[in-house]
């Protein structure tokens, strides 16, 4: 993949606050330079308590999390944050810490980038996360949902494909919807199943993964290499929007 | 001119000697001529001025005989508390040997080193406790007098009349470093002994009459003086060779003692002692085994033994010969030797016998060519006293009967024939009749069953009948006759049977050795060579049998499942491991410990001492017979040495097992060395041209060193990755989810991951659309179908597809990825899949951890993974996921489809 940095305007984010709480100079160093060339005014905290406190004094508009922090537990801290606000949070983790990932995601953190990432990565996931806190904020919710030859006319209830209805049952598109809702963000295998079985279900993972084979055959050209409905393995599955 | 430097091996022995003394304590001994002449006085008296030097003295043991000089100078010296020993009633006081070890001193004194222990302590002598102390590294002073040396034992009694019981080897005096005579005139002793000086008065004057009587004390007195002088010599003779003095070096001389069944054997072997001592030569004790050896008494095959055992402790080497021809044997293997002088006994039999049955001596002394043959005079009665009671009878009178109703047997036979055949031929019945009982019953009763044969003849057949008289006198040299005949027939099948069985105990210990051998040639890990050992053994033996070995710390263990086979406690570990440490025999019928229920032999190979036998026998006395003494130490030896091999091939293993894995550190090392540094390389490079340059370069340069930059820093991050999988399994630390998931939902994700890397390699991907769900822990198969992606990537060229399938089984699904690249490596298909592996130049290099990685899981996961070359071109990797349990089920939905219309 090349690393072709987006050129967003850097308007669009103009008084858009970031709030990283990181302890690792370089990865600070690193965002420092290139969020602000994107617009976002980024504020930094080195300690999880002094991330809380920023947190509470600057509301920012997003908060980037890294989850390794010497003082303070990165869960502690999303669950306290989810206490009073509600504004996404993107935490940074190492890999194959898959239990880590679902317990934030699960605690209410929004997204999770692993390291090391892109700075595309983490704008993409930064742009889905801030979209769908705004959208929660202004209630506008469109009718019709369309990515590439997939359309999904949530108001008639109808699933095209190249413009070929295609015929779902009922869990598989309360699946897709709830994929649709959350478009570009991962959803954990629990809170998937808690919003299309509801939650009595929530420890039936294998369930998930019979009715997501069975919508990937349907919506994908190649189910085996899936474009849209993409698996996050150990953790959840994404809506692929870009 | 001849050169006069000294001999170097001659040196590096001397050398060598002195260094395992340097390790030893130091031994000085205070020598003197009696009991009485200031020994102990002059050793309190060194110990003092060693103490006022600051040296850490303890007195071990002195006795002081109430002596008020020797008490006033124990003053101001530590002396170490006694231990106590109950025998049988009363309360003995000895030399508590572990206190001391405990204590270490520097320095000790023992006074009295000839001194006796009482029965139930370690040592039955002072002197091997000395020895233990020593071998601790503890100096040491003691005592002794001229008497009790080993070699002048007979000497002394010659002279005194006076036969001591109490003996150390002449060794100890030998490895002393110091021995320093104490010497008083006889008068003076005489003088002091009548002033009360050595004795109380009343044991005074009985120890005047008996043992200080003047004549006595110069005849010793003269040994003592001698014996230090000769050891000076030695001192000179040492010093010579050191130095190079000497001109002439003498021939190795080597002495041979025949060691026969007569009780004055332990007086050859002194005398032989003695002249290989004033010769420096080496000795050699032999005992020829005849098949009369097997009919002796016990007791006396245990004189033997003994003979042969103080031999070896007075520093022989001992034989044990078998053959009939005593003379023979004797000669063959002292030519064989290159003995130059034999010492044999004088022959005690009457002249007659000598002629009859020949004697040993002559023939030696006839057919020894070069060899000098010295025959000295025995002593009868002198030696240890027999173990009494242990007789045993070579026939028993039932035996006895036997033999006299076998003629009576003849007897009826012959009454019937005599009506139809001659004397003569009634003869022969009586003839077989002895022939019978000898082959059965032994010499004993054929002589009986002869003589009673010749009465019966006469008693029954000789007229007049049913008398002894015998009417023609011609009948007495039929009779007479008769007699020899028998006495000869019976003689020669006694000698016959004889030999028979000392040939089957010979087959018999060969067969049941040999038997060993070759089970234990099966067997390769040590706890089945023990256990196949210990099983022979006790067969043999009929006793409790276990190989000890020593754990990592040296401390001797039995062998798991040797506990219910052998009764061992802490006592018997406290002989096992002074066996071992000492590497001497304990425990029963020793002189170490004899109390002990077991016999402990020390298992000696070729570098040292291995472990330790330990025999439990049901019948004591069986066991400690001679013969069975022998096949036990052959058997020891065997076991040994197969132990040692067992022990050193697993050393071999074990540094070869090293060696694999240090050239895997090494391999580890130089891949991540190198292939850690090649990205970082280029990242470095490519950085500092932006950073130096950021206006020079043209921006498709700059464009191409950020894009390097990119893709060297993900390889790193991929090698990191691999790195951490790979240590991760190593270290058992991977801990699997498993989960049931659909296989292609993880190929899928996999796809995804590796999407931005297909560089236009065409992915086609096949899966039946009811393929089984799979139990597995998604991340890490997910990780296996990238690494194996990779693999395909990094080995094929750019735009061959890449064809993933999978297929089920009954018991498992299969899963398969195939390229169109140069196939496998040939002969290394499975050896693609060891660590560090790489098949030559790949495109992007890697550390050839990707598929060791793929492996693991695999293997973690139950299932298999292997590489094939694919018809048509190109490799196919393959491997199985097993499908246990059943399918998780699920609720089915209600057809009726989604649309609210």
């Amino acid at each position: 993949m090349r690393p072709a940095i987006a050129r967003e305007s850097a308007m669009a984010h103009h008084d858009t606050t970031v709030l990283l709480i990181e302890d690792e100079p370089e990865i600070r160093r690193f965002l420092r330079t290139t969020l602000p060339q994107q617009g976002y005014q980024l504020f930094e905290a080195v300690t999880g308590q002094d991330g809380l406190a920023q947190a509470a004094a600057r509301n920012p508009d997003i908060i980037l999390l890294d989850l390794g922090l010497p003082d303070l537990d990165g869960q502690e801290i999303i669950r306290r944050v989810r206490e009073w606000g509600a504004m996404p949070i993107i935490v940074l983790t190492a890999r194959d810490q898959e239990q880590v990932k679902i317990e934030a995601l699960d605690l209410g953190a929004d997204d999770y980038v692993t390291k090391p990432f892109g700075v595309n990565e983490l704008l993409a996931r930064m742009r889905v996360a801030l979209r769908h806190s705004t959208r929660a904020s202004t209630e506008t919710g469109e009718s019709v949902f369309t990515l590439g030859d997939l359309r999904v006319d949530l108001l008639r209830r109808q699933v095209f494909l190249s413009e070929k209805e295609i015929h779902l049952t009922q869990i598989e598109y309360k699946l897709l919807t709830t994929l649709v809702r959350y478009s570009g963000k991962v959803l954990t295998h629990r809170q998937l199943l808690k919003e299309v079985w509801g939650p009595l279900h929530v420890e039936e993972s294998h369930y998930l993964r019979v009715y997501m084979r069975q919508l990937r055959n349907k919506l994908e050209h190649n189910p085996a290499h899936p474009r849209y409905l993409v698996t996050e393995l150990g953790v959840g599955y994404r809506l692929r929007t870009e | 001119m001849e050169d006069q430097r000294p001999d170097p091996d001659a040196l590096l022995r001397r050398v060598k000697e002195e260094e395992s003394r340097q390790a030893r304590g130091k031994l000085k001994i205070f020598f003197g001529a009696t009991a009485g002449v200031g020994k102990t006085y002059a050793m309190l008296e060194a110990a003092h001025e060693q103490q006022a030097d600051g040296v850490d003295v303890v007195v071990g043991w002195v006795e002081t005989h109430g002596r008020a000089e020797t008490e006033a100078l124990l003053q101001g010296l530590e002396i170490l508390p006694a231990r106590t020993v109950d025998y049988r009633g009363t309360t003995l006081r000895e030399f508590d040997l572990d206190a001391a070890l405990a204590r270490r001193p520097h320095l000790i004194l023992m006074d009295e080193l000839a001194h006796t222990n009482a029965p139930g302590l370690r040592h039955a002598k002072r002197w091997q406790d000395v020895q233990e102390l020593l071998g601790a590294g503890i100096n040491v002073y003691t005592t002794i007098n001229v008497q009790h040396l080993e070699s002048l034992n007979d000497v002394v009694a010659q002279i005194t009349g006076i036969v001591m019981r109490e003996t150390v080897p002449d060794s100890v005096l030998e490895q002393a470093d110091d021995v320093e005579l104490v010497d008083l005139p006889p008068d003076d002793l005489l003088q002091r002994l009548k002033d009360g000086k050595i004795y109380l008065p009343e044991q005074a004057k009985q120890a005047i009459q008996n043992f200080f009587r003047k004549g006595n004390l110069i005849a010793l007195r003269e040994m003592a003086l001698r014996r230090t002088a000769d050891r000076v010599d030695e001192q000179m003779q040492v010093y010579r060779r050191d130095h190079a003095v000497a001109r002439t070096w003498p021939a190795a001389e080597c002495i041979m003692v025949c060691v026969n069944l007569k009780p004055r054997g332990a007086r050859l072997v002194r005398a032989a002692r003695r002249m290989a001592a004033g010769l420096h030569a080496k000795w050699i004790a032999v005992y020829v085994q005849t098949s009369r050896h097997l009919r002796l008494p016990e007791a006396e095959r245990e004189r033997v033994s003994q003979t042969l055992r103080l031999a070896e402790q007075l520093g022989a080497e001992t034989v044990t010969l078998s053959g009939d021809n005593v003379s023979q044997e004797l000669l063959n293997y002292a030519r064989v030797r290159n003995v130059t002088k034999i010492i044999a006994g004088k022959p005690l039999r009457a002249r007659w016998k000598e002629w009859v049955f020949g004697s040993v001596v002559a023939d030696l002394v006839r057919n020894s060519g070069e060899i000098d043959i010295y025959v000295i005079t025995g002593e009868a009665g002198e030696g240890r006293p027999l173990a009494s009671g242990v007789l045993r009878r070579t026939s028993t009178w039932w035996a006895y009967g036997q033999g006299a109703l076998t003629v009576a047997g003849c007897s009826l036979v012959a009454w019937l024939m005599f009506p139809f055949f001659g004397a003569a031929n009634l003869i022969m019945v009586y003839l077989l009749g002895v022939t019978v009982v000898a082959t059965r019953y032994g010499r004993g009763p054929s002589v009986v069953a002869s003589v009673l044969s010749v009465a019966a003849f006469d008693f029954f057949f000789i007229p007049p009948y049913f008398s002894f008289a015998v009417s023609d006198v011609q009948y007495l040299l039929t009779f007479a006759v008769m007699l020899l005949v028998a006495l000869v027939i019976s003689g020669l099948t006694v000698r016959i049977r004889q030999q028979a069985e000392a040939a089957r105990q010979r087959e018999r210990r060969a067969s049941v050795l040999y038997a060993m051998s070759r089970d234990l040639a099966t067997h390769r890990l040590l706890a089945n060579l023990t256990r196949e050992a210990t099983r022979h053994l006790r067969d043999v033996f009929e006793s409790q049998v276990a190989v000890l070995l020593p754990d990592p710390g040296g401390r001797l263990i039995l062998q798991p499942g040797e506990q219910v086979s052998f009764t061992f406690d802490h006592r018997d570990q406290g002989v096992a491991q002074w066996a071992f440490d000492h590497n001497q025999m304990a425990g029963l019928g020793t002189e170490t410990l004899p109390g002990a229920g077991a016999l402990y032999l020390p298992l000696v190979g070729l570098q040292g001492p291995v472990g330790v036998l330990a025999v439990r026998p049901a019948q004591p006395q069986r066991l400690l017979a001679p013969e069975q003494m022998h096949l036990l130490e052959t058997f020891a030896n065997q076991i040994a040495l197969v132990i040692e091999r067992a022990r050193l091939a697993e050393e071999a293993q074990r540094a070869q097992v090293q060696a694999e894995t240090e050239r895997m550190r090494n391999a580890l090392l130089s891949a991540v060395s190198h292939d850690l540094r090649t990205p970082l390389t280029a990242i470095t490079g490519a950085a500092s041209s932006l950073l130096d340059h950021p206006d020079a370069l043209p921006p498709a340069s700059r464009q191409e060193l950020l894009q390097a930059i990119y893709e060297e820093a993900n390889r790193l991050d991929r090698l990191v990755k691999n790195l951490l999988d790979i240590t991760r399994l190593e270290a058992g630390a991977v801990h699997l989810h498993k989960e049931w998931h659909p296989l292609d939902e993880v190929v899928g994700a996999a796809l995804t991951r590796v999407e931005g890397r297909l560089r236009g390699h065409p992915v086609r991907t096949q899966f039946p659309p009811h393929l089984p769900m799979v139990p597995l822990d998604g991340v890490l198969i997910q990780q296996v179908v990238i690494n194996l992606l990779e693999n395909a990537l990094k080995y094929t060229p750019p735009d061959t597809p890449i064809d993933l399938s999978a297929s089920a089984t009954a018991d498992a699904i299969v899963f398969e990825i195939a390229d169109r690249g140069p196939g496998l490596p040939p002969g290394d298909e499975q050896r693609i899949f060891d660590k560090f592996y790489r098949a030559g130049p790949a495109r992007e290099g890697g550390v050839g951890l990707g598929l060791t990685i793929c492996r693991g899981i695999v293997e973690a996961h139950g299932g298999r993974i292997w590489a094939e070359d694919r018809p048509g071109g190109g490799a196919v990797f393959r491997f199985t996921l097993p499908l246990e349990g059943s399918q998780p089920s699920i609720e089915p939905e209600q057809a009726e489809p989604q649309t609210a219309v």
